[in-house]
């Protein structure tokens, strides 16, 4: 069961216009763990995240999948054993029909014709999309193609599910759905978002991370506790973990700052014109 | 926009009808892309002037419609979109070519006129055909079966994914244009600076999405075949027959005058 982990170390990236995505990440992530990956924008997730399944090579470091470091040799299969689900589900879902989209992964493995079906409708009803099979992808609303994105990776059955903000553009309904059905997953799972609530309630671990570098390591509830380390990578605590701002008195107010604008002045605008 | 954005957004009802199960819409889509490849032909080689000839044409598009059970007012809109194209080339024509070969009574017709109208019956012809095409095979089929016909596959793909994109990417054309216009105050027009730096901005951006989109692929074991899993459908029979004899009627009609045939046998009983 080796294959589940997920380690990197002392990974480092640097874009070729000079930008230093990634200056030193090492983490060790377990089998069947849930880990949250968060930061403040531009803080290095999504770089982080296209390494895992080798689409951008380190500058320096590694990242070992299960036992083996990632090296081009070994790319297919460690593409197979890491399922993407990339944030716009109509970069994922190009093919003309959901059936043909969630069926791209186990044909480029390929699979025979029968193991390709059963693959596809386990995927489909793993996602509650099933009656979705034949439907053209942009005739789907959001939160239907989210879930069909998921499946898309599901089909080929991978042991580590890496997401990126799964939960973006949902509407609170399907993005109830949705973390629902995160939370029935097996898999070891990697997830990054700005929704904070979502990982409190998805991931037992999360990493912050913070100018290229991992800031904390550690439980969710731990992190989401600490209020300098959450002000310092301009983080917020989880809304579950604020105090109501109607009913509660030890409510902290947010800091006053100034405004960004001038507020206008009572007199009447001059017009020069 | 808006228009453009309706008329867009429309092409998903050419889908739904590509899913109705008719005798036209089971046959193999390759009996109809040559069929309609046929008739394209067909009906473009007739001569500048030609018009009556062409008329009896439109029993292949009024056919398919009855047969596929295809409403013929949301065809006819689907035309209008393409009318306008057309008329475009066919304009200049009544202007420069001003012999006269026609005359009704005191009225002299001029050759321009008869060409430009033999134009836009040519449009409305090869448009709807194609339309219809779409309409009974839904494009995905159609792409596959121009694979089978040994289009090389990279074409097809190419086509697959326009299709699959052209949504996104009016979309997202539509909402930059939404965007200048609400803060262009009634200004009317587009100078060249503003709109070169906009269609620049869509450029990068469907780069930046082809880029994620491979990204995609690459990730789901992607090596460089798109291989698809639609119905084995299978050229027999009734794919032959439907072929043969669409082909042959409309050999017929390029070669013969129908319209004309039929006057002068009248003409000719009654004298």
């Amino acid at each position: 069961m080796s294959h589940h982990i997920v380690e990197t170390r002392h990974l480092k990236h640097i874009y070729p216009d000079g930008t230093i995505a990634l200056k030193d990440v090492s983490f060790r992530i377990e089998h069947g763990e849930s880990v949250g990956i968060i930061g403040a924008n531009g803080a290095g997730k999504s770089t982080l995240l296209l390494h895992l399944n080798g689409y951008l090579t380190a500058t320096s470091g590694e990242i070992i999948i299960g036992d083996d470091p990632l090296t081009k040799q070994n790319l297919a299969v460690i593409r197979r054993t890491v399922g993407m689900v990339f944030q716009d589900p109509d970069d994922q879902l190009f093919m003309p029909t959901v059936f043909d989209d969630v069926a791209f992964g186990p044909i480029n493995l390929g699979l025979s014709r029968a193991e390709i079906e059963t693959r596809v409708s386990e995927a489909l009803s793993r996602v509650e999309a099933g009656a979705l099979r034949d439907k053209p992808p942009y005739h789907l609303s959001c939160g239907e193609k989210k879930r069909v994105a998921i499946a898309t990776v599901l089909s080929m059955l991978p042991e580590i599910l890496v997401l990126d903000e799964p939960t973006n553009g949902l509407d609170p309904y399907a993005r109830r759905l949705l973390i629902a059905l995160l939370k029935g997953f097996h898999h070891t799972r990697i997830v990054t978002s700005h929704d904070l609530d979502m990982i409190f309630e998805l991931c037992e671990r999360t990493i912050v991370l913070h100018e290229g570098e991992v800031m904390a390591d550690g439980p969710t509830l731990e992190i989401f506790r600490d209020n300098a380390l959450l002000d310092t990578c301009r983080l917020e605590k989880p809304l579950a973990m604020q105090g109501c701002p109607v009913c509660s008195p030890e409510h902290r107010p947010l800091p006053k700052k100034p405004p960004l604008v001038e507020p206008h002045s009572r007199k009447p605008h001059q017009h020069n014109h | 926009m808006l228009a453009i954005d309706g008329s867009f957004l429309d092409f998903k009802q050419l889908d739904l009808l590509a899913l109705r199960q008719t005798a036209v819409h089971r046959l193999d889509p390759r009996a109809k892309v040559l069929t309609t490849l046929c008739f394209i032909v067909c009906v473009v080689s007739f001569d500048k002037y030609q018009i009556s000839a062409l008329l009896p044409f439109l029993i292949y598009p009024v056919t398919l419609i009855a047969v596929g059970d295809l409403p013929p007012g949301y065809i006819l809109r689907k035309m209008l979109f393409v009318l306008p194209f057309a008329l475009l080339v066919g304009l200049f024509n009544p202007i420069f070519d001003r012999q006269v070969i026609l005359q009704i009574g005191p009225l002299d017709i001029w050759g321009g006129w008869v060409s430009c109208l033999s134009i836009l019956l040519r449009a409305i012809l090869t448009a709807s055909a194609a339309i219809i095409l779409v309409a009974i095979t839904g494009f995905p089929a159609i792409c596959e079966a121009l694979e089978k016909l040994k289009m090389p596959q990279a074409f097809a793909v190419q086509l697959l994914f326009l299709y699959r994109y052209i949504f996104v990417l009016t979309d997202e054309g539509v909402r930059t244009a939404r965007a200048r216009q609400l803060r262009t105050f009634g200004r009317r027009g587009l100078d060249l600076r503003h709109f070169s730096s906009l269609v620049g901005h869509l450029l990068l951006r469907t780069w930046e999405r082809a880029e994620r989109i491979h990204m995609a692929m690459l990730a789901r074991g992607f090596s460089g075949e798109v291989h698809s899993t639609h119905k084995q459908s299978h050229f027999g029979k009734p794919e032959l027959i439907f072929t043969v004899c669409w082909v042959a009627l409309f050999i017929l009609l390029r070669l013969y005058n129908a319209p004309q045939l039929l006057g002068s046998l009248f003409t000719g009983s009654m004298q």
